[in-house]
This record gives C-alpha cells, structure tokens and sequence, in this order.
C-alpha cells in the first residue's frame, strides 16, 4: 500500500512546478543542512524515493523540527482537499438529498479551513504554497479522474447522491493514505503542528466515511437495485 | 472590560437526527437537519484581541478571580509545541498538563495560584491524571522520547508512547518512574478503579493516532480484526498499575468493544459488488478519543470515531458494550460527561480537532457542539444538541471541549471550555432545553493569524472553576448569582469538598445536611413555581427560625417541617422535587445535636 502512494506522489508531481503559484518566502533555513540531521536525512530518503520525479516537486527542505517529506505532505493534501472542495460545491445545484447537502457544506467548511491551515504552516516554514486553484489534474490518493469529475456534474438527484458518497469515500480514503505514508517517513510528524493536523484529518475523515457509508444504507432503494 | 447581557445558547431537538446503528440493519431514520447558526448579537462578539491578558474581556454571572501566565519554559509562540492542555486535582494542587510537560500549582489562595514545579518532557498531548501521588500523563506524538528530551526521536528505540506515571509525592519535585508503551501512544486516559483491590487500578487509554513500527514493538500491527486479530487498532488498551510497585504497571489487554459496530452493506441493501472497492475502512471506529468512567455506577462512556459507546464495566479488564448510537452530524464523538444520577450523558463532537474556527457565523449548531442523551437500562436516547452561539472570528479556533459537573444539588449544571470560545455554564437539567447560565471569554489571541488558544477544559473544584488557556496559562473564575443560579445553590455547591478530582474519571457527588442545600431546592420551587408563592415564604421563614435555634429545638422545628412538606408534596406542581426537600430538611434535622 505504501509503494503504491510513493508512485502516486511520482505522478502527482509532475506539471506541479508550471502551478507553483505563490512565491515562496525566502527559506528560513537554508537547504542542505548538515549531514545527520533530521532534515538532511528526511531528503535523502525524499530523493531516493522520488530520484526520476524530483525536478518536477515543488521545493521542499526541511528545518529544525520538520522534515521534507512533512513539506510535501502539506503541500499535496492542500491540493487533495481543493478537490474535495470542488465535489462539495456541485451539491446544491445537483438536487442532492439534505443529508448529502448538509454533509457537502461540512466538508467545504472543514477543508476550506484546513487549507488555511496547511497555507499558514508552509509560510511560517518559508515553504512554497501551491495554488490549488491553478492546478487541474493531478494523481494521488483517491484523487477523482476528469471523467469521475464529468460523471459527478452531470449526475442529479439519487443518482448524484450515491456517486457522491461513493467519489468521496474514495477521495477520503486516499487521505488516509496520505497520513500512513507521511508517518512512515523517517522523522516525518515530529512537528507538534504536523502530527496533530495528520492525526485530526485522519480522524475526521475516517469519522466522515463511517457516516458516509451510513447515508449510503440510507439512500440505497430497498430492494437493491443501483439506479431508479 | 466587563460587559452583562441576556444569555443565548442554541438548544435543538432532534426530532430523528440520531441513527442507532447497534448492528440492527434496518433502515435508519433520515437525518433532520435544524440549521442554526451562530448569532453576532452577544458580547461576546467583536472583542478586541490581545495575548497574555490582554484582550478584552466578556463575563456574564462569572468574575475572573486570577489570570496566571505560563512559566518562562513553556512561555512560546511557537505553534502547538508548547499549548497547556488538560486538568487534574488533588487537596490543594491543581496538575496542568502542557504538549512538552506539566505543571504542579498550589492554589490554596485561588487568588494568586503558586507554581510548585515545571516538568519539561516532551509529551503531547499531556494530559494528566492524579491518583494518590501518581501523576499519569498521556504521550501520543511521535516526537516523545523515553529520556522526556524534546529534541525528536532519531532511534526508534527512544521513542515514547504511552502513558508516563511521575510520582508526585514531593511537588516541588517530580520523578518519572515509569514509561508504559502502547501501539498508539495515549492522546487520553482514564482512571478505572479496581472494584474491591484499593491497591490496584486500571487505566483505560484513549487514542486512535498512528500504530508504531514492529521494529519499535514488536507486538504492534494494523489492520482489521478479521484480517489480523492482533491488530493494535479496533481496540481499547488497559494498562493494570499495581499501586505499591508502580514500575510494575504495563498494558494487560484490551478491550474488542467495537466488533458488530461496522456497517452490514449487504443486509442493508447495497449490493455487494458497488462496495467491494469502496475502501478497507468499513466506517466502524478502530480507536477511541476519550473515554469517561463513572465507578459508581460501573458505566463508561466512550467517545469513538462516528459512535458515542456505554460500556459496562463492572469488570475493568472486560469491558462490555450496553450501547452505541452514530448521529450524521457529529464529526468526531469527543469526550462524554454523565448527569450526576447517571440518567443523562453529554457528548461533544469536536468537529476538526481544535485548532480550527469552527464557532463562526454561519457554522452550524449541529457541528461541533454537544447532544444530550437520556440513559434508561443501559440504552440511549438523544434529545438535543446545543452549543455556545457567539460568534467567533476566523482568528479564534473554537469547538466543543472539556468539561465537568457543577454540583448544585437538584440540577444538572456543566462548565464547559470552548477554545477560544471561552468558557460557558449551562444548565441541562431538561434535556431537551439547555439553558445557558454564565459565561467568560476573551478576543483573540491574535487579530491577523489564528494562533491556537483558549480554554482546553474547564472544571468545578472545590469552589472555584479553573480554566486550562491553551496559550495564556491557568485562569481561576468564581460563580455569581443571578435569576438562573442563587447564592443558595452556589453555596450548596461549595459545600462538596473533593480530595482529588479527575475529570474523566468521575466521582458520585454528595452533599452533607446544611441550609443551602435546603434552601437550593426551595430557590429551583420559586424558579419552576413548583410550590405556590404563599407557601415557600412560609417554608423560608421557617428554615430561618430553625437555624436560629440550636439543639433539640432546631431538631423538632426541621422535623415538623419535615412532616408538613410531606403533605404539601400531595398537592405541589413539583411534587418530586417538594419530597427531595422534605429529604433535605429531615437529613438536616437528624445532622443536628
């Protein structure tokens, strides 16, 4: 499992630098820290992981108490959640049932927020800010292909329900691998600000796939059937 | 600045918002949201910021006896590395537990709290419990070490996650003696007594973060049960400390209280094959926040993932599931606070985690506040939901956290910390309406960015409320009386001395035979007209006569009222509540010498 997402970090990266819009802050701490630090080590496990993907990353170093791998953990799932933003948004135009409306406005607060957060924690960092907004496809985790996205839009009532819930456990899921991957990073989550943020989006998110399933149970017909 | 104003607080029925999902297929009721939102007409809104004590300040039927800043170690702006967290009590010492250690004040003058020592030990969260002179203290980060160092974990072996036990016998002195190590590092804990050892207890961990490396503990896996029945998640730790050789204390087993809990697709109508690529995680908890213990009654309250649980837990090291409920509003099942007679329990849902603004206009009533459930035979039943409605800004991460009971005799009253929301006092006594009492909170910490502040817990001792400030330090806030708490009550409450007071361990409230504890239950007959007006003036004059008396005459004067208010109880609104007084006043007639 964990193989698969560092491929799917490789793939996410490409065409990242051409969106790399905000400039970054000067580093606070300048790459190339002293051998056998946490940070010097933390990115040479990045570049043995990432050697063939590594011109395409956003800039990414470490610093006393993080670590390169914690950077782009920050930087990817600030991506991730502009996705589920974007699903979150189709709901009220889509005759969505009010369970799902009202989970699709909990789940643009919660990572509208969550971006702030991740945004706050690279810039006090000196760390490049991706604009999520700029950046249209991209392969991670549970991330939804263009045709998922197209099928979702143009899904309505019931049917856009179920696809929903379906396209965000998936997307939510892929979360969850992000979080196992960032904690089985060497040195990765020391951070007190990093670890309690994985650790809540991890128990969030898999609070919201519990509840999620539920309104699956409760949105599917009765007598099996998947379409109306 | 102090400003006074009406009260407001958002109470919600649930008409069929809670889903009981105990294993039973059949479909649930659909969920109604009552959208409310927070309101911008209190004063708590649009305070001026400011760090430290600066900010301005709102208070209602609340005065802040004492602010005390952190001390110089864990005096940062750093982040969360160094944010107070939880509480715990003992005689005259209050434990503040901090994301790199913990404090020990005396506040035998809760005027000017006394700082005995400060422990830097990497730690996060820290929160502690007290138990005699063991100081436990929950590890869950990863950074933890074994040495208490705080420069992060490079070997494996270093690390520590668990539970630490200090002894705390001297103070100013603390000693760490033992390391308890657990797959997952503890985010909370909880005190279970042994039923009838006084030499052993147990101690219940809370937690659902990362499960370590083999390589760091060899017994430690993931999974699910079905796929690995040694899997460290799905699971509840118990740790057994032997009291006199606390070094002895390690992890005996653990509770499987989540087994039926995931959702059965196929008996629910959702064909197998749309689920089969849905994701390992079937939706059922694999761990809990926090669990609460109420020994008197053998009850354990734990709060996991998507579920609030009962457990009976007669036996500790065998904790069994009365129940569990799901509600689609509730982000993450928090911590729970049972009723004194252990009919009700609140659970808060502490929707993204803590650090973020989730109080603002516009977030919804339903998220991230609390739900009163009943408890009758071991079942559940949700009534409500509320939470503190003055809106915050973007710069003031607030949400639902932890709290205590206030022990007014006759009434379910809380404290409760909100974050940056501040502290709040509420009544809860109607589950169905909750009523906002008091309150105190400041601006925010800071106007530009939201630097994580506010009150982590905040718990009646002894008399006074003490407030754990994420950022600020220690604030001690005392009680005032208004048209919905009468001096009566709060003196009654004052009266309940506890020797050691751990919040998520939670003690049977008594209260000795005295006057205000009388004359409490007749203010709740003058608020409810529970008794007609003519009649409780009689009963107050006669109270004020026995307690001019002494002796045999005070005896015989609460004895014949006594027996007069057991014949007005036949024809009172509030019968029941007539006889909890007629109780009080032969109780106090039979304390008289």
């Amino acid at each position: 499992v964990k193989r698969v997402l560092q491929q799917s970090f490789v793939a996410a990266c490409i065409g990242l630098a051409a969106c790399a819009g905000r400039a970054a802050q000067p580093a606070a701490h300048a790459p190339g820290a002293a051998a056998g630090t946490p940070a010097a080590e933390a990115d040479a496990a990045h570049a043995h992981h990432h050697a063939a993907a590594h011109d395409h990353d956003l800039p990414a170093t470490g610093g006393p108490g993080f670590t390169a791998a914690d950077v782009r953990f920050m930087q990817m799932m600030i991506v991730h959640h502009a996705q589920a933003i974007v699903m979150a948004e189709l709901a009220p135009a889509r005759g969505a049932d009010d369970l799902v409306l009202s989970l699709a406005r909990k789940i643009d607060i919660s990572q509208r927020d969550e971006i702030a957060s991740m945004e706050q924690w690279l810039r006090e960092r000196g760390q490049v800010v991706p604009d999520a907004a700029q950046i249209r496809s991209i392969h991670m985790p549970g991330m939804l292909s263009a045709d998922q996205l197209a099928q979702l839009a143009a899904a309505r009532g019931r049917d856009f329900d179920r696809l929903f819930l379906r396209l965000m456990i998936q997307h939510h899921e892929g979360a969850l691998l992000m979080v196992d991957e960032l904690f089985a990073s060497p040195r990765a989550g020391e951070d007190s600000e990093i670890f309690r943020f994985a650790t809540d989006v991890a128990a969030d998110q898999s609070d919201e796939i519990g509840v999620m399933f539920r309104m699956l149970e409760i949105l599917t017909p009765t007598d099996g059937s998947t379409s109306r | 600045m102090r400003r006074r104003h009406t009260r407001r607080i958002a109470s919600i029925r649930c008409a069929a918002a809670a889903v009981l999902l105990a294993g039973i297929a059949a479909a649930a009721p659909p969920l109604v949201a009552q959208q409310a939102t927070a309101t911008l007409n209190d004063p708590r809104v649009g305070l001026a910021p400011g760090a430290g004590n600066s900010a301005e300040q709102a208070l209602l039927h609340m005065r802040l006896v004492s602010w005390t800043p952190k001390p110089a170690a864990f005096d940062s702006a750093r982040g969360l590395t160094f944010i107070n967290s939880d509480l715990a009590f003992r005689g005259n010492l209050v434990y503040q537990g901090n994301f790199s250690g913990f404090m020990i004040w005396d506040v035998s003058d809760p005027a000017k709290p006394a700082l005995l020592s400060t422990v830097v030990c990497a730690t996060d969260q820290g929160d502690p419990s007290i138990y005699g002179n063991l100081l436990f203290i929950s590890a869950e980060a990863v950074r933890s070490r074994n040495d208490c160092g705080t420069q992060g974990v490079e070997d494996g072996a270093d690390r520590m996650r668990g539970v630490r036990i200090f002894d705390v016998s001297d103070p100013r002195s603390p000693r760490l003696v033992k390391n308890v190590q657990t797959c997952r590092g503890s985010h909370t804990h909880t005190i279970v007594p042994h039923p009838t050892d006084p030499d052993v207890i147990y101690i219940y961990v809370g937690g659902s973060s990362v499960v370590r490396d083999a390589s760091e503990m060899p017994e430690c896996s993931s999974g699910t049960v079905a796929e690995n029945p040694n899997t460290a998640q799905y699971r509840v730790d118990i740790i057994r400390v032997p009291l006199r050789n606390p070094e002895q204390a390690s992890v005996i087993g653990y509770g499987r209280i989540f087994e039926g809990l995931e959702p059965s697709p196929g008996r629910a109508g959702i064909p197998a094959a749309e689920m089969a690529d849905l994701g390992r995680r079937a939706g059922g908890p694999s761990g809990c926040h926090d669990v609460t213990a109420y020994p008197a009654f053998n009850l354990v309250a734990s709060t996991c993932g998507s579920y609030g649980i009962l457990l009976d837990a007669s036996d500790p090291e065998r904790p069994r599931r009365l129940d569990a409920r799901s509600d689609l509003n509730f982000s993450l099942w928090h911590t729970a606070i049972f009723s004194n007679d252990a009919r009700k329990v609140v659970f808060t849902d502490e929707w993204g985690g803590g650090t973020q603004p989730r109080c603002r206009a516009g977030d919804p009533v339903e998220l991230g506040g609390n739900t009163v459930l009943t408890i009758d035979n071991g079942r559940m039943t949700q009534h409500s939901y509320f939470k503190m409605l003055a809106a915050q800004t973007d710069t003031e991460n607030c949400v639902s956290h932890n709290g205590g009971l206030i022990p007014v005799p006759g009434r379910d009253i809380m404290v409760q910390g909100w974050y940056q929301g501040g502290v709040n006092v509420y009544d809860f006594t109607d589950p169905d309406n909750v009523i906002e009492i008091a309150y105190f909170d400041r601006g925010p910490v800071d106007a530009n960015n939201l630097v994580v502040g506010g009150s982590w817990g905040a718990y009646w001792y002894n008399g006074y409320i003490y407030s754990s400030e994420l950022a600020r330090g220690l604030d001690v806030l005392e009680l005032t009386p208004s048209e919905h708490l009468t001096q009566n009550e709060i003196d009654a409450a004052k009266l309940v001395v506890m020797d050691e007071y751990n919040p998520q361990s939670q003690p049977l409230i008594t209260w000795p035979a005295a006057f205000p504890v009388v004359r409490s239950y007749l203010d709740q007959l003058a608020r409810n007209d529970g008794l007609p007006n003519a009649r409780r003036t009689q009963i107050a004059a006669a109270l004020d006569a026995a307690e001019r008396a002494s002796g045999a005459a005070r005896r015989d004067a609460l004895n014949r009222l006594a027996g007069e208010l057991e014949r007005d109880a036949g024809t009172a609104r509030d019968a029941a509540r007539v006889r909890v007084l007629a109780a009080a006043v032969t109780e106090l007639a039979d304390a008289t010498r």
